[in-house]
């Protein structure tokens, strides 16, 4: 069934559905320099709301049999200074503080003395690559049960030899795979790999895995979230 | 055909023009929308990309590639990601409200590709490609379209499946594991990408070929003087 109109009606209606595709306009504001940074976050910060919101405590990131394991000499090494930041193995201890029942200097024979557990996981760097490493250490979980921490908090924040920072929610700290780690490759760890402690999640990417840890608080509230987030990287990246 | 036609008269001569409505309004805005979000998707993930241009080992570190970073969008890895995951939901949302009106409206008949339409691909491949006769033009879109524009859909969905694997290789894990890990769905997201950079090569040269009468139908939805009218 047609209908007839004159030319002018056409062109007219032509005009209206043309003006029906005005709405695009608006993502216009991404190119405005004064609005791109605020959107950019806020796009940023609704991908870690939907993370936070998929992330499983129960769910185990996948392990690996030995014979997957990346040679030692092929775990890449990163850091934001340098490789050794000099720490004094022999005075280190970890100084914890916050809503914990056991403030104060914890030595690395009472990490040990935790039970211990090994896993064979992937490590995933923000940079793209990844690599299979073996870990082995304390269930952080299981430290913060030994001193008495407060796990309605909302985050761990630890601090570094190096100055660099971290945090993570506490769901994530609690995750059975969240470990105080000690050990990489059944060897205590090197200075470089982040020795006598560093974090290792393989629930998290590789950049909140911080290394030679000084400090760790138990807080609701985080001054600062991490290194390389408070440059504009994702707060959450659970995997 | 379902396309409302109308009958266009000019007072000024006895002419009377034929003018049919090819593409709603959802149809048109999700196009374009989707041109902005994908070039972005494509830029943002190119700069994620140059911060490690490899599918091999870290140690020692093969580059593939060496992609500008003036045909990157972000500026540095931080800058790739923000833009990458804040337009990556204009990018879905804008495929799902695609998606949801066609299949709602019945409007997905017009370029979704049937086994009927089968047999008129050939036609239309040797005709553009290796000097066939010009079929004839019975519809909106030729099978040879509805062949490209339904695999567009797919590569679509494809993009945003690899790269939730990519992204959420733990908590999507089967998804990793269908790809063959976390490693391997790099390779698969990296790999449709460019089947659909390929894919907007081969539309771009169709749409400047075919004229304005017809790149006007996607701004307007109206065509005046389609070939396929004359053969209802």
């Amino acid at each position: 069934m047609e209908s007839r109109i004159d030319d002018q009606k056409f062109k007219r209606a032509n005009r209206r559905e043309l003006l029906k595709l005005a709405p695009m306009i608006a993502l216009g504001a991404f190119a405005i320099p004064k609005l791109q940074k605020p959107l950019l976050q806020t796009g940023l910060g609704f991908s870690d709301w939907v993370s936070a919101k998929l992330f499983r405590s129960g769910h185990l990131a996948a392990t690996f049999a030995d014979s997957e394991l990346a040679p030692f000499e092929k775990f890449p090494i990163n850091d934001y200074d340098v490789d050794d930041p000099g720490v004094d193995l022999d005075q280190w201890t970890l100084t914890v503080t916050g809503a914990v029942q056991k403030p104060g200097a914890y030595k690395l024979s009472q990490f040990q003395a935790l039970p211990k557990v090994h896993q064979n996981t992937r490590h995933v760097c923000v940079e793209g690559w990844d690599v299979i490493g073996r870990f082995g250490g304390a269930k952080l979980s299981d430290f913060l049960q030994m001193i008495g921490a407060d796990t309605n908090s909302r985050f761990v924040s630890v601090e570094c030899a190096d100055d660099y920072y971290e945090s993570l929610d506490m769901e994530t700290a609690l995750h059975p795979q969240t470990l105080l780690c000690y050990e990489m490759y059944d060897q205590p760890l090197t200075r470089e790999h982040g020795a006598p402690l560093r974090l290792q999640v393989p629930t998290k990417i590789g950049y909140k895995q911080a290394k030679y840890l000084t400090d760790l608080k138990i807080t609701n509230v985080l001054s600062r979230v991490g290194y390389w987030e408070d440059q504009g990287y994702s707060s959450f990246y659970g995997l | 055909m379902r396309e409302a036609v109308v009958e266009i008269e000019s007072p000024k001569s006895e002419l009377i023009e034929h003018a049919v409505y090819e593409h709603p309004w959802a149809v048109r805005f999700c196009h374009w929308l989707n041109s902005i979000a994908l070039l972005v998707m494509v830029a943002s993930g190119f700069q994620i990309f140059r911060a490690f241009p490899s599918f091999g080992a870290k140690i020692p570190q093969k580059d593939l590639l060496h992609w500008p970073k003036a045909m990157a969008l972000g500026g540095w890895l931080g800058g790739g990601l923000q833009w990458h995951l804040t337009f990556v939901w204009i990018y879905i949302g804008t495929g799902l409200f695609y998606l949801g009106y066609q299949i709602l409206s019945g409007n997905y008949r017009q370029v979704l590709f049937t086994t009927r339409d089968i047999p008129g691909v050939w036609p239309m491949v040797h005709y553009y490609f290796f000097f066939g006769p010009k079929p004839a033009s019975r519809e909106v879109y030729n099978p040879l379209q509805k062949l490209a524009y339904t695999q567009a859909l797919g590569l679509g969905f494809l993009s945003v499946v690899t790269g939730i694997a990519v992204w959420k290789p733990v908590q999507f894990s089967w998804l990793a594991w269908m790809m063959g890990g976390f490693h391997w769905a790099r390779i698969w997201h990296f790999a449709v990408m460019w089947t659909i950079l390929f894919f907007i090569l081969g539309h771009l040269v169709m749409v400047v070929l075919h004229g304005w009468t017809n790149f006007a139908s996607m701004l307007t939805g109206w065509k005046k003087h389609p070939e396929y009218l004359s053969h209802q």
